[in-house]
């Protein structure tokens, strides 16, 4: 076996972490969205209660917010019976690792797309409805447009989060290689055992390679959005 | 089509108490800054809350109702134009959003504006006249059952207003709504309205026909000395052939005008300010001045100042003079006296002249 080959633990662990990442991504853009819209637009009681709510994973210890969620969404938690009932185990499961990804790039999507919508004028928006758009319409064809190339930073932002979010995912889902290993797990395990330089060494080169590309891409895309 | 309201409103120290009808045609509101014609503007559009009172476009009332539900084109101060789509997009936008039976023809409006060289390019390489221009012509094409201008000129430098007044001046012309336009520059004022609402701390103090209201005595206060004048609508004559003069026939007899660039048959307004007019109780004679006009007084009206207003009529126009106390006291003048107005050739504002 040559040293670039990778073993098929290693395998899963790169397919599992790119699973996870853009699945956690992809349910939270539109949230993020959504949230970023309400912090950004609306005034009302308890919107300094929402903003410090979608920072908290930002500013606790991810172990703390693994706890969390395992207090959640556990077998023994709160959300427990009524996940059993609908037959979803995310405590110790992939799924379960795309909510820790998800709920720790959150903060992060939110706050890009917030910047975004903070730069797009108000005054727009309020022209649009007096040519007849109604609020969604408006949202769809003025404010999201040109909010675009945030909603893109901001997927760019969680997407590497996600891709390598340790802490909250090891405690909420453990490492199970296989099934909830993903490359930053898959890392850790390695460096528990003397003489696996070569397989660490692997991982953490195909990890930087995924954030670089994400990022060259997120560069690219932008620019075609600009030139448009 | 009709706009009529009723609303009061409160913000802040600030209350808004009007009322206004507004039939086709522009209904100019005009105020000192701060006298709350915006707020009335925004509140028709739905971008205000009132607190009481109705406002109904065709008898229909809108109070309530979202701005996207009420059919009420809005032209800002800034053009406000999108800028992450060409000008064409911005005027499909508008389309696309409005109601479609009665979706007006995106070419008429190109062409009315002359907004086709623009069409395929982006707001930031619109200079302020251009957008200001697409900006009317994409809340055109919304629709609207009535159209609200928010001192549409007043971020643009004279010479561009010049440029544009024609344009408001065709679409007054061409359209069958009701148009609300907001301003404080009395020229743009004599030039657009068909009708004057004058607003002054919140409140709608006089209302009317522009003619009207413009050489009301009454009205000098809130408008100024210097907006305050005579409007005369009439026609083009072909020129003198002896003089070269241009002449324009009203109903009140024949002007003569330096000069006019208008061909003959058109017809304009044109406005003579108050303090341009000289009166005398008899004929005058030996005089340079061509335009001599023999009226009777039908108002009188005392200012603060030496200056006295007296509005008199000649045929059906009805003028206004401003003289001081001291010459009205000497010439005995009261109302239903004959005088005999003298106006000079060169008291025309070119500027002030519309179609």
């Amino acid at each position: 076996m040559s040293w670039y080959a990778l073993s098929t633990v290693e395998i899963q662990a790169v397919t599992l972490s790119l699973w996870v990442a853009t699945v956690s991504v992809v349910v939270s853009l539109p949230i993020a969205t959504g949230v970023a819209f309400i912090l950004a637009r609306r005034r009302f009681w308890g919107h300094g209660l929402l903003n410090a709510l979608v920072h908290l994973p930002l500013v606790l210890p991810p172990v703390v917010t693994g706890y969390l969620l395992l207090v959640a969404f556990g077998r023994q938690g709160i959300f427990g019976p009524v996940l059993e009932a609908l037959g979803l185990q995310l405590a110790f499961t992939s799924a379960g690792a795309a909510l820790a990804a998800a709920v720790m790039a959150f903060p992060l999507i939110v706050r890009a797309i917030r910047l975004a919508l903070e730069a797009v004028d108000p005054k727009l928006e309020e022209a649009a409805s007096t040519l007849g758009a109604s609020p969604i319409r408006v949202f769809g064809f003025v404010t999201l447009p040109l909010i675009l190339p945030g909603v893109l930073a901001g997927a760019v932002v969680g997407f590497a989060k996600a891709l390598g979010e340790f802490g909250a995912t090891i405690t909420f889902v453990s490492n199970i290689p296989g099934e909830t290993q993903t490359i930053a797990s898959a890392i850790y395990a390695l460096l528990q055992v003397p003489g696996q330089e070569a397989a660490v060494g692997r991982m953490i080169g195909l990890s930087v390679l995924l954030s670089v590309g994400a990022l060259l891409l997120s560069e690219i895309l932008a620019r075609r959005m600009v030139r448009k | 089509m009709t706009v009529e309201l009723n609303i009061q409103l409160q913000r802040g120290g600030f209350l808004l108490d009007a009322y206004l009808s507004a039939p086709t045609g522009v209904t100019v509101i005009f105020g000192p800054s701060g006298s709350g014609k915006t707020t009335l503007l925004r509140a028709v559009a739905g971008l205000e809350r009132v607190d009481s009172g109705y406002i109904s476009i065709d008898n229909t009332n809108i109070v309530g109702l979202a701005p996207y539900k009420r059919a009420v084109g809005y032209v800002f101060q800034e053009p406000r134009l999108f800028p992450h789509i060409t000008v064409l997009e911005n005027l499909k936008f508008s389309q696309k959003m409005a109601r479609m039976e009665v979706a007006q023809d995106v070419d008429e409006v190109i062409d009315l504006l002359e907004l086709r060289p623009l069409l395929p390019r982006y707001s930031a390489a619109l200079s302020g006249g251009e957008a200001q221009r697409v900006a009317l012509g994409r809340a055109l094409l919304s629709a609207p059952k009535c159209l609200c201008l928010d001192e549409p000129l007043s971020a643009l430098d004279h010479a561009l207003k010049q440029r544009i007044l024609p344009y408001l001046e065709r679409l007054r012309n061409q359209t069958k709504i009701p148009i609300l336009y907001v301003t404080h520059d009395a020229a743009e004022m004599a030039r657009l309205a068909d009708h004057i609402v004058l607003m002054q701390a919140g409140r709608s103090v006089l209302s009317g026909s522009a003619t009207k209201v413009l050489a009301d005595p009454a009205a000098v206060p809130f408008l100024g000395v210097r907006a305050a004048g005579t409007v005369i609508s009439g026609w083009i004559m072909p020129p003198d052939p002896t003089t070269g003069l241009a002449i324009m026939s009203f109903s009140g007899g024949q002007l003569i005008l330096p000069e006019l660039s208008q061909p003959a048959g058109r017809e304009v307004r044109i406005r003579i300010a108050a303090q341009d007019i000289i009166l005398s109780t008899e004929m005058p004679k030996g005089l340079s001045a061509l335009n001599i006009f023999q009226g009777v007084i039908t108002d009188m009206h005392q200012g603060q100042g030496p200056g006295v207003m007296v509005q008199f009529r000649v045929g059906e126009t009805l003028f206004l003079a401003r003289i001081t106390q001291y010459s009205a006291e000497k010439m005995g003048l009261v109302l239903g006296k004959t005088v005999f107005a003298i106006v000079k050739a060169s008291a025309f504002d070119p500027a002030g002249i519309g179609t």
